[in-house]
Parts: structure tokens; C-alpha cells; sequence
């Protein structure tokens, strides 16, 4: 049987599943800098790297390449990955001097 | 605060929808570092512009305008004009394109615009085909690269023409500051960046950035092939100041084209001829560099 649309939604062409229209903002101007940050592109990894604190010796490679700035730094001056952003790309696994990052593969 | 000499800020933020690895997205957030907060960024249609800005999000923490393909340059423009009325000398205003929009869409615009002398920097980042649309070539493809619209095939193996050489056109302008730059020194790229926005006039900086799935190349390489490109002078690091040309970075020892070639999907159609060719063609574009480095060969009219 073919479903029949409520008069609302056949005014808006739109049917249950849609969320509704996207509404613009004047001149489609955002305003909130770097809100990208509410998006988590930390699912998108297939493998994980993964920091070894005891052998880091603070140099900084991996934060300054890193394309998401996915790694940051903490108090003791070491780096960390920001899982919630790192993409998994290992750049920073290849680039790591003494070999503090190693990776496998991500378990979801 | 400052992290190995960059700026801790990010002005480019994370959540960006770049592909894992991206180079441009590594440079768009080192340039923006050395540039600052104080600066207004005109951005050209292409894989940057997509991915930073996912309506209604932006990764952008500064004043940002999404422009055409063609006309980056020409927002500049407007943008430094609209500064100008408004006695704002201070804040730095930076078009940025893809190798598409700089070298072949909006090359007229970029050309006017330095021809009005507006002082901005203009920095095109060349991953070396039209990768936001599913690389397709474009007149910064490096020769006998494989693209969707020039692809290896048994009777022509890829792209056929040299790669178009926008520094020294735009230096040919009379533009006091040009550059190129790469992912593979990120100090370098900073200075650069920080050279041109200090000149009163129109710079341009031509910025080197491997793409993950138009090179075909795994991700965590990006950096690798980036510095092997330099070592192998397929991308030399140079400045022309004052119409001089000047290495900013030298290869101690030249390493062969072949090393830079054999890392990436784009060029595994080719045969020893072909590299033999490629690396002649390397040879002759850095011989020239090298005849006229240290020279004035470019007039400076801004």
C-alpha cells in the first residue's frame, strides 16, 4: 500500500527520514572558528600509532608534521596522539628519530 | 609559545576532511603558523577549499573567503582595497589556489591582480594535477605522470608536456619576492612565508605538496617523497629576490630521478627510456637555475 504524505510534508517535498531543510545562515557566513573540532576524524584510522613515552626524547617531529595536528604536547614535554583526531596516516611512525612510535593495527 | 620554532597556535584546525597523510593540509597549517593571526585568507576552488570547509563548519581560524576557481586572486584584491579604505596596513592578505586554479584557471586573475601592484602573497600548492575532481591533469603535471586524463597507455605513457613554469612567469611580472617551497623543509617554508607578507607588493610562493591517492603513494610517505624530490632536484628549493635568484636549499649530493620516481603508483608504467628521459628533462630545468643563480634576470617594477 502506498503510503500517503501529510499535508506538511507534501508542502515541504520532504519526506519522515530527511532531518528537514538545511538552514543558511545570511551569505552562508560561519561564524565559529575551527569548528571542524566538532567532528571526530579519529574513525577514520586503520592503523594506530602509538607513542612510547620512556623513549621520546621531545624533539617535536611528529607534532610538526603531522597534517592534523593530531599530536600535542604534554606537560613532561613529551608528545601524545589526539586519537580523537589522528587519521592513522604514520608519518609520524616514519619520521620519529629513535623509533618511539610503533603502530598496529587499529581493533574498533 | 613555541613548539621547535613554530608556532604552537593552530589556525587551521583538526577535523578537517583531508585524506590521511595530506601534504597540502600539512602546508596550509604551517603557512598558516608563520602568517599569523592578523591575516585574511581568499581560497580557490580545489581540495583545500572542500575539505576545511564542510558546511556549516570551517577549520579556519581566521577571516577566510571561498572563492571561484579563477578568482582568488582577484578577492585579494578586494580585500586589501576594502583594508586599504579602511587604514588597515597591519593585517596580511594571502590568496591560496591549488595547481589548478594558479596555473591554469585562475592565472588571469592571479596575473592582474599583481599587475594593480596589490600587496598580497599569493601561494599556489602544487600536488600536480586537478586532485579534488579525480586527477585530472593540469599544466603543473609532471611529465609522464599517469592522470586520468593522460593516462599510461601502450602508445602514449602519460602526460606529455613539461610542467608550466609559473615562478619565473609571475617573476617575470616584476614581483619583488617569489619562492618555491616544500613540505620537506617546514622551517624553510616559514621564512619564506614570513619574507614575502613583510614585502609592500605583490609575492607569490610555490608551494610543493604530495597527494596520498592522485600519486598513488602510501601515506605515511608523504614527507619521504617530498624531501626525495628535492634531493633529486625534481623540486628545488629557491628564492628570487630582487629579481636574483638564490638555492635555499642544495642537495649535497644529487641523488638520481630514478629513487624519486619508483616511490609512486603514478609513475610505474615507465620504462628505462623513459626514466633516462625524465632525468634529462630534471637535469636541463636545474641547469638553467644553476646558469642563473646569483644573477639579475628579472626586472622589478612593484
Amino acid at each position: 500500500m502506498k503510503k500517503q504524505k501529510t499535508k506538511e510534508q507534501a508542502q515541504s517535498g520532504i519526506s519522515k527520514t530527511c532531518p528537514g531543510p538545511m538552514v543558511f545562515s545570511k551569505g552562508a557566513v560561519i561564524s565559529e572558528p575551527g569548528s571542524t573540532m566538532k567532528y571526530k576524524t579519529g574513525n577514520w584510522r586503520t592503523y594506530k600509532p602509538v607513542i612510547e613515552r620512556a623513549k621520546c626524547i621531545k624533539c617535536g617531529i611528529c607534532w610538526a608534521n603531522c597534517p592534523d595536528a593530531a599530536i600535542k604536547k604534554d606537560s613532561d614535554g613529551t608528545f601524545i596522539v589526539d586519537y580523537d583526531y589522528c587519521k592513522g596516516c604514520l608519518i609520524c611512525d616514519k619520521l620519529c628519530p629513535v623509533k618511539a612510535i610503533s603502530h598496529g593495527v587499529e581493533q574498533k | 609559545m613555541a613548539i621547535i620554532g613554530f608556532e604552537e597556535k593552530e589556525f587551521f584546525a583538526s577535523g578537517h576532511r583531508a585524506c590521511a597523510g595530506c601534504g597540502e593540509a600539512l602546508a596550509l597549517r604551517h603557512i598558516m603558523k608563520a602568517a599569523g593571526e592578523k591575516t585574511i585568507v581568499a581560497m580557490a576552488t580545489g581540495c583545500m577549499e572542500v575539505v576545511s570547509t564542510p558546511y556549516p563548519e570551517t577549520a579556519w581560524k581566521v577571516p577566510w573567503v571561498h572563492c571561484a576557481f579563477e578568482n582568488a586572486a582577484a578577492v585579494a584584491s578586494g580585500v586589501r582595497a576594502a583594508l586599504n579604505m579602511k587604514g588597515d596596513k597591519e593585517t596580511n592578505v594571502i590568496a591560496i589556489g591549488g595547481d589548478g586554479a594558479s596555473f591554469d584557471i585562475g592565472f588571469g586573475a592571479l596575473s592582474g591582480a599583481i599587475e594593480r601592484g596589490t600587496k598580497f602573497l599569493y601561494i599556489a600548492t602544487d600536488n600536480e594535477a586537478y586532485m579534488n575532481t579525480g586527477i585530472q591533469r593540469s599544466g603543473a603535471t609532471f611529465p609522464y605522470a599517469a592522470t586520468t586524463t593522460s593516462p599510461a597507455g601502450k602508445i602514449i605513457p602519460g602526460k606529455q608536456q613539461p610542467k608550466k613554469p609559473l615562478p619565473f612567469i609571475v617573476a617575470s611580472h616584476g614581483v619583488k619576492y617569489v619562492a618555491s617551497a616544500s613540505v620537506a623543509n617546514l622551517p624553510d617554508l616559514k621564512a619564506k612565508v614570513q619574507k614575502a607578507l613583510k614585502v609592500n607588493g605583490p609575492t607569490f610562493l610555490h608551494v610543493y605538496v604530495p597527494c596520498i591517492p592522485g600519486w598513488k603513494i602510501d601515506s605515511s610517505t608523504t614527507i619521504e617523497i617530498a624531501r626525495k624530490a628535492v634531493e633529486t632536484n625534481v623540486f628545488p628549493l629557491y628564492e628570487i629576490e630582487d629579481g636574483v635568484l638564490k638555492f635555499t636549499q642544495k642537495p649535497a649530493e644529487k641523488k638520481q630521478v630514478e629513487s624519486y620516481l619508483i616511490m609512486q603508483g603514478r609513475f610505474k608504467h615507465l620504462t628505462p627510456e623513459l626514466v633516462k628521459k625524465i632525468q634529462g628533462y630534471v637535469d636541463a630545468r636545474f641547469a638553467f637555475l644553476e646558469g642563473i643563480e646569483g644573477k639579475k634576470c628579472f626586472d622589478v617594477l612593484y
